[in-house]
């Protein structure tokens, strides 16, 4: 086994990652790092995390063999870790529970979030609630419009949403808004970002709070089918799911990683997030990492049918990971997530998050191909309600 | 050498302070641009402040978020804002031109052949405001053999050393954020601002201006106290929005002399 201690101690995975940011912003983020390094390694905020994680949260997250589905495509088994299961629905949840604590304990009141799909929004919300802590999140207006449920939701939980009107008004523009009032309130207030990307430490530390995915699968998966997976599957947005549960598996080299992007109406045409496979280097919000740019180095509006992938970015790990060979990504479009979306409705009961329907179509591809031996490990990080609306509107519904 | 150091020499010895305006380079339009910069030169500015636009500013407040906006509609790009200044060079060669931005368009023109480009352009200096030093040394090593300064922010959240490090990297000024906040916010508490400037001058090397919520010619008057020089930009792009186009030089140069008559007075 190869040791893995990626990144630096600047927060660099090679060439990546790092904190281009402006010097408004450099002393709570150096405060943010010490405090962290500081209690990464304290026993008793790990006690209380894995407190959290059981009793609020409800892991461990079981691991389910989709037999029927596997069945149906008759290679592969499929096997699916079940983010869908955890309080607010995804797999979210861990990396807020974990910075709320560091927020307390750093004594700050107020936290601040963005959000895309809504998912990370909420699940701030959540923590905010749990703690009596103020909160605020940015969320892009299109996006508000999209998922107009998980606004409700963050409202219910006590949260203040603000609508963000600038740019292409999604994900990257709620964290340019975010970022502009931490700028702000930086002595009262503590940035929950939701992603492995941002400036160092947040893609460390929100993979670190999410590597309880990928720490569970190495017990369960011997235990449920006598070994590790072939093959890990999670879909990528700014990729903490996929983070989460590939990075327990670095070390483990015959098991292969694969991170599923949003293809949208397909590369060739464009309109996709797939910057991993179809971007270039570049830097964005606080780090050096893969972007969807023009040649002019002025990041491109993306398209997802999943507002959770619709981001130009990638957290610089993946970035890495790409480069080295470690991980391989690929993208899958609309219309084939869509496909296994309605499958896995269908086949096992489980209505899939449309950002984890990337993986799971993924794996569906691979499936038939490969011996009935073989093992998929598809993270499913997310449950499907929050997109009714927009499942329902692909199919010609109005509900 | 850059034109910087030999602007502050002559406004030292007139016992004035120097005002440096801002505006992003194709806001409202690419050919107003330098007649903008002359009409600006003419009202008495010292230095100009010349934005990038790019698409995710960060720093920046909603005046020139929508400024950087405009500019990116009008198709303007880093080799304009670059072209831009060389035009201006064909008739002053005298004021210093800075270019402020972010570091993605850099970053895709490549460090390198932006710093040549830079010097070829008669640039004087480049703030990259998501740049911090530990990530861009070699920026600095690229454009100072050009003659082209390296100009840093610091903030009334850096501490000592960070002040300290800064101090003994930066070339040309240093430009100190008035607030904690964004570019155009009103929260700007002048004592504050004057305590920290000291603190900064203490181990600063070169001059010290201010920025970020320069609003009026009260205010500039009140900084230029203990600054060096003095940085206005939403202020501005606001009087570029509410003129129409064909004005924006007179219109901009004269707003531009109402600051420095008050900073004079």
């Amino acid at each position: 086994m190869k040791i893995y201690d990626m990144p630096d101690a600047q927060g660099h995975f090679g060439p990546y990652g790092g904190t281009f940011v402006s010097e408004t912003l450099i002393a709570a983020i150096d405060e943010l790092k010490a405090q962290y390094l500081h209690y990464r390694d304290d026993p008793q905020f790990q006690a209380e995390f894995a407190y959290e994680l059981k009793h609020y949260v409800g892991r461990p997250s079981p691991i389910y063999h989709a037999r029927r589905l596997s069945d149906s495509l008759g290679g592969a088994q499929i096997y699916l870790k079940r983010e869908d299961l955890n309080h607010t629905g995804a797999h979210k949840i861990n990396n807020t529970v974990g910075q709320a604590m560091l927020a307390r304990r750093m004594g700050k009141q107020r936290i601040i979030a963005e959000t895309g799909a809504g998912q990370h929004g909420v699940a701030s919300a959540t923590v905010a609630a749990r703690y009596g802590m103020e909160c605020v999140v940015y969320m892009g207006s299109e996006d508000v419009r999209r998922q107009a449920q998980n606004v409700y939701r963050m409202k219910l939980l006590g949260a203040r949403v603000v609508p963000v009107e600038s740019g292409s008004k999604t994900l990257k523009d709620a964290l340019n808004e975010a970022m502009r009032d931490w700028v702000t309130n930086v002595q009262n207030t503590f940035y929950i970002i939701g992603t492995v990307a941002g400036p160092h430490p947040y893609p460390m530390m929100v993979r670190d709070f999410n590597s309880v995915v990928g720490r569970e699968c190495l017990t369960q998966m011997p235990e449920m089918a006598g070994r590790q997976p072939d093959v890990v599957l999670a879909c990528v947005g700014g990729g903490s799911n996929a983070m989460g549960i590939f990075h327990p598996y670095i070390p483990h080299e015959s098991v292969r990683l694969m991170g599923v992007e949003a293809g949208g109406e397909g590369i060739a045409s464009g309109h996709h997030a797939a910057s991993l496979v179809a971007g270039s280097p570049g830097v964005l919000h606080g780090n050096r990492t893969y972007l969807l740019q023009d040649g002019n180095g002025q990041i491109i509006e993306t398209h997802s049918i999943s507002a959770g992938l619709d981001y130009p970015g990638v957290g610089p790990e993946h970035a890495w990971l790409k480069d080295s060979h470690r991980a391989e990504y690929v993208a899958i479009n609309d219309d084939e997530a869509l496909h296994a979306f309605h499958t896995l409705c269908r086949m096992e009961g489980i209505i899939p998050a449309l950002e984890s329907s990337h993986a799971l179509a993924q794996a569906m591809k691979m499936a038939p191909t490969m011996d009935k031996d073989r093992i998929l490990l598809v993270n499913l990080s997310g449950r499907g309600d929050k997109d009714m609306a927009t499942v329902a509107e692909r199919s010609g519904i109005k509900l | 050498m850059s034109r910087i150091p030999a602007t502050f020499e002559r406004l030292a010895r007139a016992g004035h302070k120097a005002l440096i305006p801002f505006f992003s380079v194709g806001d409202p339009s690419l050919p107003l641009c330098v007649p903008t910069m002359r009409a600006m030169v003419t009202g008495g500015a010292d230095i100009i402040e010349l934005g990038i636009p790019f698409s995710d500013p960060m720093a920046d407040g909603p005046t020139i978020q929508r400024s950087s906006e405009r500019a990116l509609k009008n198709g303007v790009t880093l080799h304009d804002v670059l072209a831009t200044v060389a035009q201006f060079r064909q008739t002053d060669n005298v004021t210093p031109v800075v270019l402020m931005g972010y570091a993605n368009p850099i970053e895709r023109m490549g460090r390198e052949h932006f710093a040549g480009q830079c010097a070829a352009a008669g640039v004087d200096g480049v703030l990259v405001v998501d740049y911090p030093p530990d990530e861009a040394r070699d920026l600095g090593q690229l454009l100072g053999p050009q003659g082209v300064d390296s100009i840093f922010l610091l903030s009334p959240t850096s501490t000592d050393a960070r002040v300290k490090e800064i101090a003994s990297l930066a070339t040309g000024y240093i430009y100190y954020v008035s607030l904690r906040g964004v570019t155009g916010a009103s929260n700007i508490d002048p004592q504050d601002v004057a305590r920290q400037i000291a603190r900064i001058k203490a181990v600063a090397r070169v001059p010290v201006g201010v920025g970020f919520g320069i609003r009026d010619g009260a205010t500039a008057r009140q900084l230029a106290e203990t600054a060096d020089a003095i940085v206005v930009g939403s202020r501005i792009v606001e009087e570029i929005e509410a003129s129409p186009a064909d004005e924006v030089p007179a219109r901009v140069g004269a707003l531009i002399n109402r600051f420095r008559q008050a900073m004079d007075a």
